[in-house]
This record gives C-alpha cells, structure tokens and sequence, in this order.
C-alpha cells in the first residue's frame, strides 16, 4: 500500500463486499455461538426469517412504500423551496445577507424536538410527516446551495459579462448550469439525512411505515424484525445513492470528460 | 459590426487599501485613442496595470478618474461590443466547443440555422474542425484559447480585448497561435488590443505597441511597427525586427529593474 495509489475495479468491489462478509460473520458468532443473549440481539437467520414473515403475513411492504413515500414528498418540497432561494442567496448578497444568519439559527433546530409541536400543529396524519421532513431539509439545502453558488467562478462570469449577458443571463446561464452538478450532489446528501427525521417521526404517533414496524417489534421484544428494518433502510439508501449518481453521470458527462 | 474606434481619457485607478496597506496606485492617468482596425499590443513589467486597463475598457472594472469611449459612446459596464479573451482558460466547462462559440450568438436571441452558420465558420477559422463537441477539458491549452478567441469573435465585437491570450502556452503553441491571430486580423481586421509581457510577440502582431512604465503604470512609449503585412514567422529573425527588439529590450529591462526594486 502505498499513499493515493489507485486500487482495481475488481479489487475494489472484493474489498467492499468483504467487508459485510467480515460484519455478518462477526454478527453470527456473537449470536449464534451464543456469546449474546437471544432477547437482546437476533441471530442473522432469524432476522431473515422474521423480515420474511413481515414481508408475506404483515404487509411490511406498505410499510416501505409509506415510508418511501414520506421522504420523497417532503423532500421534494423542500428541494422546491429551498434550492431556487439557495441560488438567490448565493447569486445576490442582500438577499444572502438577508436570509443567512435566520437559515443559519434554524439549521441547528433539531427536526425531531419540532415532532411534538408538529403533532398539535397538523395532527398525526402525513402531513405532520412530510412538515418533520420538510423543516428537517429545507434549511441545509438552502445553505448548502447558496455556498456552493456563491462561489461560481468569478473569471466565467466575467466571460459571459464580455459576450453580452446581462444579470440575470448570467444567475440562469453560468451559475445555475456551472453549479448544477454540486446542487445534485447536496441534494443526494440530505436525502440521507432525511430518512432519519422520517423514521423518528414514524416513532410517534403512526400507523403506518417503518419506524411505526420498529416501535411495534420493541413492544414484542422481536429484535429480529428491528434489525430488519434497520437494513431494509440501510438497502434503501444503497439503491437510492446508487440511483442519483446514475442521474448525474447521465445529465452532466461533461463532468467526467 | 463596424471595427471601432477608442479613447481613452485621463483614465485612472487607484485600488484602496485593505488591512493597513495604503491605497495601491496601479494606472496613472491616461490618455489613448486607438484608431479602427488598429492592432495595439500592450508592454510591461507584471503589476504594472495592463489587466488593470483592458478590464476598465471590457467594464469590468471602473476607473477612479477619467473615461473610456467606444465610437464616441461612454463605456459603463461590459457589454457584447467589446469581447475578450482571458489568460486563464475561460470557456464554460458544461458546454462544448461549439456550444462555447455560440454563447454570445444565443444571447442575443440570433435564429438557431443563423447560429450553426456562424459557429461553422469560426470553427474553420481557428482550425478545431472535427472537435466541435469535444468538452473543454479534453482539449490542450492551445485549443482552449483558441476556442476562446473564436467565441469572443463570433460574436462580431467592434474591439477585441486580449490579456496575455498565450502566455500560459509553450513557446512553439504559442507562435501558432500568435500567427493564426493575425491571419485572422489580416483578413478580417477589426480593432485590437493585445496586452502580452514578450516582447517579441508584442512587434510580431503590433501595428503599434505601446510601453507601460513600471507601478504606478503609465505609458512610457507609443512605438509604430511598420513591418509590411502579410506578416510571416521568418520575419522575426530580420533586421528590421531585430532592431525593433533590441529598443523595447532596452526600454522593457529599464522598468524591470525598477519594478524589481520597488519590491
Ligand atoms: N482588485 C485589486 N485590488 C487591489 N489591488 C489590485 C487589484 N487588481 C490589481 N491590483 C494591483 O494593481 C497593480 C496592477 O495590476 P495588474 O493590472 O493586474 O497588472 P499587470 O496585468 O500589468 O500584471 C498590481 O500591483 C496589483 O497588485
Ligand atoms: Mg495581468
């Protein structure tokens, strides 16, 4: 090993499967060599069989597309709030000046203390669920982009300055496309973090959804079914990572030129 | 458009100072008129306020005193009249070679067959045929400077603005490029203003170069280069440029060491 030495495409998936290789292994040891109690941790088959039956016998897969559908609603409305004013404020300073230190304040607001709030604001249904999603999101968006656009690069936007575009042509035609790639990137980052407000929301008050299933199963003492909803959003977040570099490779090559 | 005609008038700057350091004087007040279709080359020691001058006249910077006309008409901020040409590589990284050269084009709501005309003609002219969608980072400095010459002109300013255009290429790229520029001059003409600190480069191009004193800058010296055009890259080892080399040589080393001493 030598420092910044690139490793093989092959090597590289090796390496990385190997890993939960190593973790489930460790995971069946402990449990099934019977180093850990059974009512504290299930064992991996178990687990397998319990997410089986969740899945065939307790319409677990509603659950999932509650859940999924929770996080993407929510975030997509902040995304729809949050990223056009993220360019203004990185674009414009006044408006920067005049939104940052509020955005800055409200970053650090905690999204699950506003769950109870939420509740008696907008009840217990899903528009409760979307709003925790909602304040949990639009805020770093929205700081995020404006940094990210705030520091477009000064020599292109006087480039397009000398070939005749005026303010706005250069908000829409430099700095929005120029950050494009970045914004995505931000984008794909709090969706992560959305899906830990959603299931902290899911705690409280729900019927429905993943977080619901993992309050449930504690009732029962069923850790088999916890852990299997643990990894069912751990896969989620996989496929959804994996989806949106996909999208990006697709819609902007010129990064990888 | 026409090839315009400029004056300068009494222009000057003076950058304030930041975190104790006193005010910075980088252009002493000056005076210039540059004829249409003239070819100006600008000459200094670096920091003596050549980017300085050429930003005021592109409008990307305002001068603290003075003013700065295009055909008669004040200069205020930047406008498609007056393209420019960056010593760093500025083309747009999202867009491709072509998509570059027409970036004015679009701007000014030109129809989309009249565009794709004129793109076709400036890709021929600075020789990038078959990379027309070819993204900037898979060209060699060269061709990103040439691109970035094509996209300023496509856009039919009456000035072109250049700020050491080559100064980042090797020296063989460079008299490439030094001769496709001016072939394209001699055809075309239009009014230039080509700010370099080679002082072979700045006779090769010139039908005038102009001397700046070292910081605070002024203009030391107005110098017509009468060498007869078409100009040929063998005309750099006559007598006639030898001698116009050993003058600026001579004016050039003398603001060197002053602009080394002053450091
Ligand atoms: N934005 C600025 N703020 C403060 N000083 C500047 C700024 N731009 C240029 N200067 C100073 O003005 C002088 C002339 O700069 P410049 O015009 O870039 O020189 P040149 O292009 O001839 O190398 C330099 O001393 C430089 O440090
Ligand atoms: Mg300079």
């Amino acid at each position: 090993m030598r420092p910044l030495q690139p490793v093989g495409n092959t090597t590289r998936i090796l390496l990385g499967i190997s890993f939960f290789v190593l973790f489930f292994a460790a995971w069946a040891v402990a449990t099934l060599g019977g180093y850990v109690p059974k009512i504290f941790l299930a064992d991996p088959i178990t687990m397998v069989k319990d997410g089986w039956l969740l899945l065939t016998k307790f319409g677990f897969a509603h659950d999932i597309a509650i859940t999924i559908w929770r996080v993407v609603g929510g975030f997509v409305l902040a995304a729809i709030v949050a990223v056009p004013l993220g360019i203004l404020m990185g674009a414009y300073k006044p408006i920067e000046a005049f939104f940052e230190p509020f955005v800055s304040f409200a970053r650090y607001l905690p999204a699950s203390a506003f769950v109870p709030l939420l509740i008696l604001w907008a009840g217990i249904g899903e528009k409760q669920k979307l709003a925790v999603i909602f304040v949990g999101s639009v805020f770093q968006i929205v700081l995020m982009v404006a940094v990210a656009v705030g520091q477009t690069r000064r020599d292109l936007v006087e480039a397009a300055y000398t070939l005749g575009s005026g303010d706005g042509g250069v908000v829409r035609r430099v700095m929005i496309p120029m950050n494009a790639p970045e914004i995505a990137e931000i984008l794909r980052l709090v969706l992560g973090w959305a899906w830990t407000y959603v299931i902290v929301a899911e705690f409280i008050g729900s019927s429905a959804g993943i977080g619901h299933m993992i309050i449930d199963s504690q009732a029962l003492m069923a850790t088999g079914q916890i852990i299997f909803g643990i990894i069912v959003i751990g896969i989620i977040g996989l496929v959804s990572d994996f989806a949106f570099k996909l999208v990006n490779r697709w819609l902007f090559p010129w990064r990888l030129a | 458009m026409t090839a315009g005609t400029l004056t300068i008038r009494g222009v000057s700057r003076v950058f304030p100072g930041s975190r104790g350091a006193g005010p910075v004087t980088a252009l002493q007040p000056t005076d210039l008129t540059i004829a249409a279709n003239d070819f100006i080359t600008i000459l200094g020691p670096s920091g003596c306020g050549k980017s300085t001058l050429l930003r005021i006249v592109a409008g990307l910077d305002q001068p603290t005193s003075g003013e700065v006309l295009l055909n008669g008409r004040p200069v205020t901020r930047p406008g498609a009249d007056r393209g420019m040409v960056f010593q760093s590589y500025t083309l747009f990284p999202w867009l491709t070679v072509a998509e570059n050269i027409a970036f004015g084009l679009r701007e000014k709501g030109m129809a989309e067959a009249e565009q794709k005309e004129i793109v076709a003609s400036y890709i021929a002219k600075v020789g990038l045929r078959g990379f027309e969608n070819h993204w900037p980072k898979q060209l060699s400095g060269g061709m990103q400077q040439r691109t970035a010459i094509a996209r300023a002109l496509a856009n039919d300013p009456a000035i072109l603005l250049l700020d050491e255009p080559f100064g980042a290429l090797d020296n063989q790229t460079r008299g490439l490029m030094q001769e496709l520029l001016l072939g394209i001059w001699e055809r075309e003409k239009k009014t230039v203003m080509f700010v370099t600190h080679d002082i072979e480069e700045s006779i090769f191009m010139a039908s005038r170069c102009l001397v700046m004193s070292a910081r605070p800058g002024r203009i030391k010296l107005d110098l017509p280069i009468d060498l007869p055009h078409p100009r040929h890259y063998r005309m750099k080892t006559s007598p006639e440029f030898s001698a116009l080399k050993a003058r600026l040589t001579e004016e050039i080393r003398a603001e060197a060491v002053l602009a080394a001493e002053a450091h």
